[in-house]
């Protein structure tokens, strides 16, 4: 939306803004908690409430077409994008794409824990779903593995449900997260914070039934004898989020290997003319303010290159 | 209570195999699961390769059954609508006196009357398998070797028998077996009862066998850890790839899956606990490894799924007989590799054992010999996506966005027999890909619970007490 918004500010005309959800906004509005806004609005809003803001301007605007439950299957170097919705299958051939992705959480596996797969081993977006848009409470004694920002925010919304947060395992020396969300999610709530700590093992048949934690070195070895177990039912993953770029990689743009972000020597840019990418999926960011900020310069970027080409 | 004709006990692809093939006769017939879906047992960690049938010992029942059900499956998967893709395997000689052992195993696999044979050099390997280590010198070459997905072969046999008058119980475990003039099967799900009985219960076979009296075989499990690689790595492989065999097993393969993902594993492990479905740290390097000196090229970041699975062995071969000191009672135990390939020819062989047994079998008429092809986009041309959004708008309406499932395909799984969400996932590959499921879980949940009419709470992975939300069943 802001780089939409952006386009539109800096000249363009004719814009069509493609979401896959029902609603606009994504991630934002599962997003209960405050904390949005202090930078870009100098203001404390909720995520709900940071995306309403966009939501409102951007409907204020006719020149920017909304397509929601639209589904992008294939992007071609030339700047094609195919895209599916209920009822038809679109092709569009455009003078720039901001590709405004964001990203997906990384997962157990990619972090190779070992053990079992029972029921009850979530993505921290995916309990955060559960409980604030849903209203379920996925389970009832809680271990979650990693600190970023998500899983910090859901051992406190765990804690607030009614649930027991047994611990956050971070195999890190310190926190991934902000230091106020370490202050404001677990040590208000007197939740245990093992630092240097992993877990190596999940146990559980039909339901997760107990974790598996060691001590790790500087070399985030294991140290022997330190395995302990803390019982639960329930596991959160919270080890990072990954820039959601397969779409610009089918379309040829060099990625990093590690980071999945584009290979680039400037901000927004890619080695496609006139396919930019912004916010999460261009690097992630520990807050929305400075996505907004990314991405309104690559609606700026995108109106420049289409003068260029003029 | 009914008398059946014959009960089958396992819904894995042994016994959906013989429930397919036995209703092409005037029979009553059952099947009965104990999970609350089919292929949820030994089947659903089939790597789904279709076996030409080299690595068998030349007399044994399993390379004699493999390599006729290679050929006979390419029918079965054609009449009911499976993709099978025949890929060809390599078995990679690193030396020259590995290299030498390939000529025994070709002359084996040729004694077994494997067809098509050859063992190529260094100069063809770069040509067809570029991404193969520069280190291996020769490969023995089955080009007959193919690759189908395990699940949706067992979902697509077992609805076909449906249609053919077969009765299907799931979450109905069989407690004892009492014998009279018939059989009488208890289960959790009340009594059935039978003239014959076919044991395909997999890792629970010598159970189910020794309640009939039979008591001569242990089945043991052997586990496996398999590793799953994005679909992004398609091409990493054209042919399966496997080192030469050990005494317990292929070896560490590097294969693609049905789906397209590449697959590397599995392990062997010998185990004692049948429920044992945990991976661990150790067979992760393992695997690692030793896939590394087939393709060196694969990086532990491409890896986005594991599980494990569990063989049921019982010795050296597969066991499949009718019981003397049971009459009426037919064991299919210890099926482990090559079973997905030899389960047409197991089939067959147990419709050989009931008439030797006295059954009298007349083929009927009316009984229907295809299925109409499930349709998954995935595996679809834009085109054909195209004119199939036309005409039904939900299959535009995207589900699961990384491997590309809408909310048609997912619905019509739930009319097929899905009620959990490892069923969804197995059928439609929905919360299969990279982001595991972070993203279309609740609207998977939301279906289920719509279409099933049951509430949220009650909604599980894969039965059981596997709900996802804990605790708040009502």
């Amino acid at each position: 939306m802001a780089a939409a918004i952006s386009a539109f500010e800096n000249g363009a005309r004719d814009i069509l803004l493609l979401e896959r959800d029902q609603y606009l906004g994504g991630i934002l509005n599962q997003c209960i908690h405050t904390g949005f806004g202090i930078n870009y609005f100098k203001e404390v809003l909720t995520g709900p409430e940071y995306a309403d803001r966009f939501i409102k301007k951007i409907k204020a605007i006719p020149e920017i077409e909304i397509s929601l439950k639209s589904f992008v299957v294939k992007l071609t170097k030339n700047n094609v994008i195919t895209y599916l919705k209920p009822g038809s299958l679109e092709e569009v051939k455009a003078k720039a794409i901001i590709m405004a992705t964001g990203a997906r959480e990384r997962t157990r596996e990619m972090v190779h824990i070992a053990g079992t797969r029972p029921s009850g081993i979530f993505s921290a977006g995916l309990a955060q779903k559960l409980i604030n848009i849903e209203g379920l409470l996925p389970g009832k004694e809680v271990v979650i593995i990693g600190s970023g920002d998500i899983g910090l925010i859901m051992a406190r919304r765990f804690v607030l449900e009614g649930a027991k947060v047994k611990g956050v395992i971070e195999i890190e020396r310190r926190t991934r997260g902000l230091a106020r969300n370490v202050v404001q999610c677990i040590e208000d709530f007197d939740i245990p914070f093992y630092l240097s700590h992993k877990v190596s093992k999940i146990h559980g048949k039909d339901r997760v039934e107990a974790v598996e934690v060691v001590r790790v070195n500087e070399g985030l070895n294991e140290v022997p004898d330190s395995k302990f177990k803390i019982e639960c039912d329930t596991v959160l993953i919270s080890v990072g989020l990954i820039p959601e770029n397969e779409l610009i990689e089918m379309a040829g743009v060099e990625l990093d290997r590690k980071t999945n972000s584009p290979v680039s020597g400037e901000l927004n840019k890619t080695s496609i003319p006139g396919l930019f990418v912004c916010g999460n999926a261009f690097k992630i960011y520990d807050i929305v303010d400075s996505v907004s900020k990314d991405s309104s310069l690559a609606g700026r970027r995108a109106v420049e290159h289409i003068a260029g080409q003029a | 209570m009914n008398l059946f004709d014959i009960v089958i006990i396992g819904g894995g692809i042994v016994g959906t195999s013989i429930a397919r093939e036995l209703s092409r006769y005037r029979l009553s017939l059952a099947l009965l699961e104990k999970e609350s879906e089919l292929a949820f047992g030994v089947s659903k960690s089939n790597s789904g390769i279709i076996h030409p049938g080299t690595q068998n010992p030349v007399n044994s029942l399993k390379g004699r059954l493999c390599v006729q059900g290679n050929f006979l499956i390419r029918k079965i998967a054609r009449d009911l609508g499976v993709d099978f893709k025949e890929v060809g395997e390599l078995i990679v000689a690193f030396n020259e006196e590995e290299a030498s052992r390939l000529v025994e195993i070709k002359k084996d696999a040729e004694k077994l009357g494997v067809p098509k044979l050859k063992i190529v050099g260094r100069k063809w390997l770069r040509i067809h398998e570029p991404n193969l280590s520069g280190e291996a010198v020769k490969a023995l070459y089955a080009p007959t070797a193919g690759i189908i997905s395990p699940y949706r072969m067992v979902y697509d046999l077992a609805e076909n028998a449906v249609a053919n008058g077969v009765e299907i119980h799931t979450e109905t475990k069989v407690e004892s077996i009492v014998r009279s003039n018939h059989f009488e099967i208890f289960t959790t799900k009340g009594a059935f009862k039978a003239r014959y009985i076919i044991n395909a219960s997999g890792l629970y076979a010598d159970e189910v066998s020794k309640m009939a009296g039979i008591d001569d075989f242990k089945i043991r499990p052997r586990k496996g850890e398999e590793f799953i690689l994005d679909k992004k790595k398609e091409y990493l492989t054209n042919h399966l790839l496997f080192p030469l065999p050990s005494k317990v097993s292929k070896g560490f393969l590097v294969i693609k899956t049905s789906d397209g993902n590449p697959m590397i594993g599995p392990t062997a492990e010998d185990i004692l606990d049948k429920t044992d479905l945990a991976t661990t740290d150790m067979g992760f390097k393992k695997v690692l490894i030793a896939a590394r000196r087939l393709i060196p090229s694969i990086d532990e970041n491409d890896i986005i799924a594991y599980f494990a699975g569990l063989r049921p062995v019982a010795g050296d071969d597969f066991i499949i007989r009718h019981e003397e000191k049971a009459p009426g009672f037919i064991n299919v135990a210890g099926i482990q590799s090559p079973g997905l390939t030899a389960a047409p020819t197991i089939a067959l062989m147990v419709v050989n054992i009931l008439k030797r047994a006295g059954m009298k079998l007349k083929k009927k008429p009316d009984f229907i010999g295809k299925r109409k092809k499930t349709i998954h986009l995935f595996a679809m041309p834009l085109e054909r996506t195209r004119k199939l959004i036309e005409k039904d708008s939900t299959y535009g309406d995207m589900v699961c966005r990384c491997e590309m499932v809408s909310i048609r395909e997912i619905r019509d799984a739930i009319g097929r027999g899905a009620r959990t969400l490892d069923g969804i996932k197995f059928r439609t590959r929905a919360q299969a890909g990279r982001c595991h499921g972070s993203f279309c879980t609740t609207r998977i949940m939301k279906i289920l619970s719509q279409e099933l009419k049951k509430s949220l709470t009650e909604v599980t992975k894969r039965g059981g007490a596997s709900e996802v939300i804990k605790g708040e069943r009502s």
